[in-house]
């Protein structure tokens, strides 16, 4: 593990608080604190970008280990202490975050009128969160982080949120919430049995017993499952993205559904590897009913933002379902589908967002014949629509690819119903497109819709070439993220190894 | 080169799409026209070279097959493919097919397509497939191929949804993806079966290691697949399954059909391009691709047999009865498709990809006349209103009687003269026959009753569009002309292919010497012997593909010669089996009841009652309902008389004093 000499990671982290403090001090007429607050927060989120480019550029790929890592003693009488530090998971989730976030605050430019000072305020908050918890190596600090996401989220969503955004905030709130307590349990029964320390590297190593790791396991999974969302605790995340506005839905989808599967990669697999092994058939249960359930619900949605919620569940059936197949191949294709989910479905957010900026209707009846007068939008939908089904060549087959062959190699049952998702996820996408983008053209305020601006279009920009970058090449991606996963999936067999010769050699005594 | 042929067309889909678009107006159309047709002429001269190079030149195996490596692009641990492009005769045969058929549609749509708004988007879409279709038969891997297989799957969505306006092109073409994707289940789950019994995924080592997996029953390799565990023989067959089902879709062969005929909605020189020349035939390459593997199940070939003469026969019945002139033509590839198959289920390879390559020629042919028919009578389709053209288009006619012939596959037994699909038929139905098998017995005697209703539904179309009495009213009479030269050199230059492409390269594809052209890119085992035997059939199984041809030509001309009435009285007649034929053996209305109708039905109760009823209703709503219901009910305790308190309060301390004297 190699210490850093400057702090990079941390400043990557509070980059953006910094942001916000600026943000927060502007003063002057209302339409002058919006202006200034766009642009200092769009100047925030992209120094932080760079910034993460940086870390990137710092990051040995070839290596395992956690790199950049940063330590300062907190509550040393408790073992307790800030540490920060990346792996070749983990350092594409904090690219992912950073990169998303100045393209929702630009989403947000025009569409964001009332409190603007407020609401980038929040973002900026949300993103200090979310790059803190991808980098944090400590268990306390991984938790405020983890749990300091949920509170600006709550905050996009119940007050720039739709007419029920109450509901949803609360529905968002109380779910995640939940989860999330049942793991605090779990991290302290850790603690203890860790001997006093929540250092994550050190958790790794640690060899918890077998009944211990049962519950906590199920602890974890509580939090976890729902941020997912996997089946049947996902019913917050369709109301949640209805509500939400565009860069909240983005954000959403494209970074805070990948907190669960980032948790198991993270948490449940290298630490309770014996409880992974046994709850493994529950994952795939619900997995696969989730994808074949979310699919089926995504073909009868009227709603643009329900639609790719529920498709959200799909893709995320796969992932769960790869990462508990612990194979290579499945746990880096479950890597690969977050990072391309994170990117096609935050476009194709956007794109919805395209559209309701200008019709202010999610409804999918509304539309209909945007071929005609927005050919460039029909364009990017459609990259992204591809993307979504997982067509050769987008980011999103080659993630799917891998899952399923993954998968196949594990069990083939979880395999070909997870195959089952490759038919209705073309199927109910298809059909959106059909119904919003084909057909005559006849309603008169849509014939009224104008083209994609030049500032909507810089958006897609770098969203079209990563997804292409990671259909095409995605070895940039995959090199370091291999070198990871190896190291992961070996140190779960050998614990599983570990246990099995354990337990042989108990009965061989008896 | 190799390179240059596969990405010339690429480069002319993005350069005639975005610029065509940027400069806008005539000129825009015009220049996204010529970039993209100028390209495509490049790429098929140069695949021309390449194929004579290829397949007939070369003697050292070196030369004969050889891989250009492009780019990495997945590799996780051993399961790793890479872009490359893998160049061999049965690759050089694809590469002139496709590259030949598309420059001439590229050429034909600036006439075809002249009136049409979106001319860059078209012409961008046509050479993005003909990119795509490239890519799926250069490909050396499997996951290669499958990139191909979905891009071109794409296109086709593209081309059949062109005229985005129409929802019946908009159903059609979500139907051909979906469809598609059933198949691509299928293949997906093959490739995968492929890696657990090989170990690789490029087809070099996949092939070196197939006869490991089936000749060492001992530590043969076996894996699970659902239910079964199989091992060497068995896994083979499992995978080969897996992997047709792919080419079931994507070839449109019976049960994964249905798409195609739909697929007809898309403008006329897709239906020639990608419906008739190339893209459907994709199925028939990937099983003479992989005939290493499939020649090592004979439950697969026998599968391939039976599925491919049963398409045959049941395709034919149905385009007896259709009166959609290019519906006819489909399901009439539908059929020659299944013919193909039949031919590489004998393990007579290259019988089915000498009648690929002949029939893209004459099919095409075909597609691209009814696209000026449909032209001259100001863009009508229906046959019924059709008739007596032939006094107004000539050229055009004649094309279509060349197509026709090819089709029927006239020609002379014995001699070297003949039609195109007279040679390749043959080769067809004499391979099933003297492979000698049941299976073989029933390819070849439904490809014979194929062959009658093909030559029969052939030749209705001939008189029912031009040599009946004229049943268009008389303001579309006026205006029928014969098409410009521009479309009309195409169909020349495809018929040249349609009279001499049999004659001239039988004796490379299908001849005594077929395995110095083919070289090491087609296996076929010791044992596999139907097209060696085929040239030593009976007189009689010779002649017969012409007489049933002959039968069903006169057949057709003594029905259809006055008109229409007498076809009518005969549908009458023959009242539930033409409506059986007419509505094609109802599939769509079976697949709408069984797969389509319940998904949505399923969905919704997935939404109202699982999410809406059952979770919300058990978990955050109804928690929160209970909450609210429990918080009520204890807010009735606070009724703020004294004595209600001070009563709990005694019965409180009663309570405690018990159970401190009962503790003790």
């Amino acid at each position: 593990m190699s210490e850093a000499s400057f702090p990079l990671l941390s400043l990557t982290t509070f980059a953006p608080l910094v942001g916000a403090l600026f943000v927060m001090i502007i003063r002057g007429t209302p339409e002058e604190v919006a202006r200034n607050a766009r642009w200092v927060a769009f100047v925030a989120s992209v120094t932080t970008f760079l910034l993460s480019l940086l870390v990137l550029v710092n990051f040995d790929g070839s290596s395992a280990e956690f790199q950049l890592v940063e330590y300062q003693p907190w509550l040393e009488s408790a073992g307790i202490g800030y540490k920060m530090g990346v792996d070749g998971i983990s350092v594409w989730f904090v690219l992912l975050s950073t990169l998303l976030s100045p393209l929702c605050i630009l989403a947000s430019w025009r569409s964001i009128k009332i409190r603007v000072r407020e609401y980038m305020i929040a973002f900026l908050v949300l993103e200090t969160m979310m790059v803190g918890m991808f980098c944090a190596l400590d268990m306390l600090v991984f938790y405020i982080f983890f749990e300091g996401v949920l509170l600006p989220m709550f905050l996009i969503i119940g007050v720039w949120g739709g007419g029920r955004r109450i509901y949803a905030a609360f529905k968002f709130f109380l779910y995640t919430l939940l989860g999330s307590i049942l793991m605090l349990v779990a991290v302290i029964a850790m603690y203890f049995a860790a001997g006093h320390t929540t250092d994550i590297p050190t958790l790794m190593t640690t060899q918890f017993p077998r009944d211990m790791q049962m519950i906590i396991w199920l602890a974890f999974f509580a939090s976890f499952a729902v941020k997912v969302p996997m089946w049947p605790v996902h019913t917050w995340l369709p109301d949640a993205h209805v509500e939400a506005p565009t860069a909240g839905s983005v954000i959403l989808a494209g970074v805070l559904l990948k907190m669960g599967g980032y948790g198991f990669l993270r948490f449940s697999i290298p630490m309770m590897p014996l409880a992974s092994d046994a709850y493994a058939p529950l994952v795939f249960a619900l997995s696969c009913i989730a994808v074949v359930y979310t699919s089926l619900v995504a073909l009868v949605q009227q709603d643009m933002k329900k639609l790719i919620a529920y498709s959200s569940i799909a893709h995320m059936g796969f992932v769960t379902a790869a990462i508990f197949s612990m194979n290579e191949t499945a746990v880096a294709g479950s890597i690969i589908q977050m990072l391309s989910h994170g990117i096609v479905s935050g476009a194709l957010f956007l794109c919805v967002g395209v559209v309701y900026d200008r019709l202010h209707t999610r409804e999918i009846a509304r539309y209909g014949g945007l071929a005609t007068n927005m050919p460039r939008f029909a364009l990017v939908f459609m990259l992204f629509t591809m993307a979504s089904v997982g067509l050769p060549g987008t980011s999103g087959f080659v993630g799917e690819f891998l899952i399923l062959y993954g998968a196949f190699e594990h069990n083939t049952y979880v395999a070909a119903f997870l195959a089952t998702g490759m038919i209705l996820g073309a199927a109910y996408m298809l059909y959106l497109y059909r119904r919003v983008v084909f057909g005559a053209l006849t309603k008169d305020d849509v014939k009224a819709m104008l083209d994609m601006s030049p500032r909507e279009i810089a958006i897609f920009v770098p969203l079209i070439i990563l997804t292409l970058w990671m259909g095409i090449y995605p070895s940039t991606f995959l090199d370091p993220i291999e070198v990871s996963v190896t190291k992961l999936v070996e140190n779960y067999d050998a614990a599983l190894a570990a246990a099995q010769s354990g337990a042989a050699l108990v009965t061989g005594q008896q | 080169m190799e390179s240059l042929i596969v990405f010339l067309p690429l480069i002319g889909a993005l350069v005639a799409g975005f610029a065509g678009r940027a400069i806008g107006g005539h000129k825009g159309d015009l220049f996204a026209q010529i970039v993209s047709s100028g390209l495509l002429v490049i790429s098929a001269i140069l695949a021309w070279i390449v194929f004579v190079k290829v397949g007939i030149l070369a003697e050292d195996p070196t030369d004969k097959a050889y891989t250009v490596e492009l780019l990495r692009w997945v590799t996780v641990g051993n399961f790793s493919f890479d872009w490359a492009l893998r160049i061999d005769t049965l690759t050089g045969v694809m590469l002139v097919v496709i590259t030949t058929v598309s420059s001439l549609v590229h050429i034909y749509s600036i006439g075809y397509m002249h009136h049409d708004p979106s001319i860059p988007r078209f012409q961008a879409y046509l050479s993005l497939f003909t990119f795509m279709m490239l890519m799926l038969v250069t490909a050396d891997n499997l996951v290669q191929m499958f990139f191909g297989w979905e891009g071109v799957g794409l296109a086709s969505y593209l081309l059949i949804g062109f005229w985005y306006k129409k929802p019946s092109a908009n159903a059609a073409a979500i139907k051909a993806f979906v469809v598609n994707r059933v198949g691509d289940f299928g293949f997906a789950l093959g490739i995968f079966g492929v890696f657990v019994l090989t170990g690789s995924l490029s087809f070099d080592s996949v092939f070196n290691a197939i006869p490991g997996v089936v000749g060492d029953e001992a530590n043969a390799v076996s894996f699970n697949f659902l239910w079964f565990t199989l091992s060497g023989q068995e896994a083979i067959t499992t995978v080969c399954l897996l992997l047709f089902m792919g080419a079931m879709g994507k070839s449109a062969q019976l049960g994964l059909h249905t798409w195609l005929p739909d697929a007809m909605e898309g403008p006329t020189p897709v239906s020639a391009l990608i419906h008739a020349a190339t893209m459907v035939t994709a199925g028939v390459f990937m099983v003479c691709r992989l005939s290493p593997i499939f020649e090592y199940s004979e439950t697969a070939l026998m599968v391939v047999t039976f599925v491919g003469a049963s398409t045959a026969f049941f395709a034919a019945t149905i385009g007896l009865t259709q009166n959609d002139i290019k519906r006819v033509i489909a399901y009439s590839t539908c059929s020659q498709l299944g013919y193909m198959f039949f031919a590489a289920g004998v393990s007579a390879y290259p019988a089915a990809m000498f009648h690929l390559f002949t029939h893209a020629f004459f099919k095409a042919l075909l597609f691209l006349g009814a696209g000026a028919v449909i032209h001259a009578v100001s863009d009508e389709q229906d046959m019924r209103k059709m008739g007596g053209l032939a006094p107004y288009i000539k050229k055009t006619m004649l094309m279509m009687w060349i197509g026709s012939l090819a089709l029927s596959g006239v020609g002379i037994p014995g001699t070297s003269i003949g039609f195109a699909g007279f040679f390749s038929k043959d080769a067809i139905l004499e391979s099933a026959y003297a492979a000698d098998t049941g299976i073989g017995r029933y390819a070849f005697w439904l490809g014979i009753a194929a062959a009658v209703m093909t030559a029969f539904y052939s030749w209705r179309l001939l008189w029912m569009t031009f040599h009946t009495p004229a049943r268009g009213d008389e303001k579309v009479m006026a205006h029928v002309h014969e098409s410009p030269n521009v479309m009309l050199v195409p169909l020349y230059v495809l018929a040249i292919g349609a009279v001499f492409a049999g004659v001239v390269f039988a004796p490379y594809f299908t001849g005594h010497h077929f395995q110095e052209f083919w070289g090491d890119s087609i296996l076929i085992l010791e044992s596999h012997q139907a097209l060696e035997n085929s040239h030593h059939v009976p007189v009689w199984v010779k002649l017969l593909p012409l007489v049933v041809g002959i039968i069903g030509i006169f057949g057709a001309i003594w029905v259809y010669r006055g008109g229409l009435e007498r076809g009518q009285s005969i549908g009458r007649f023959w009242g539930p089996f033409y409506q059986f034929s007419l509505n094609k053996w109802y599939f769509d209305e079976l697949y709408d009841f069984l797969f389509v109708r319940p998904c949505f039905a399923l969905g919704r109760l997935f939404w109202k009652r699982g999410d809406g009823s059952i979770i919300d209703g058990l978990g955050p709503d109804g928690v929160a309902k209970g909450t609210s219901v429990i918080a009520g009910r204890i807010s009735l305790l606070q009724t703020g008389y004294l004595y209600h308190y001070a009563f709990a309060m005694l019965i409180g301390v009663v309570l405690l004093i018990s159970f401190y004297l009962l503790a003790h």
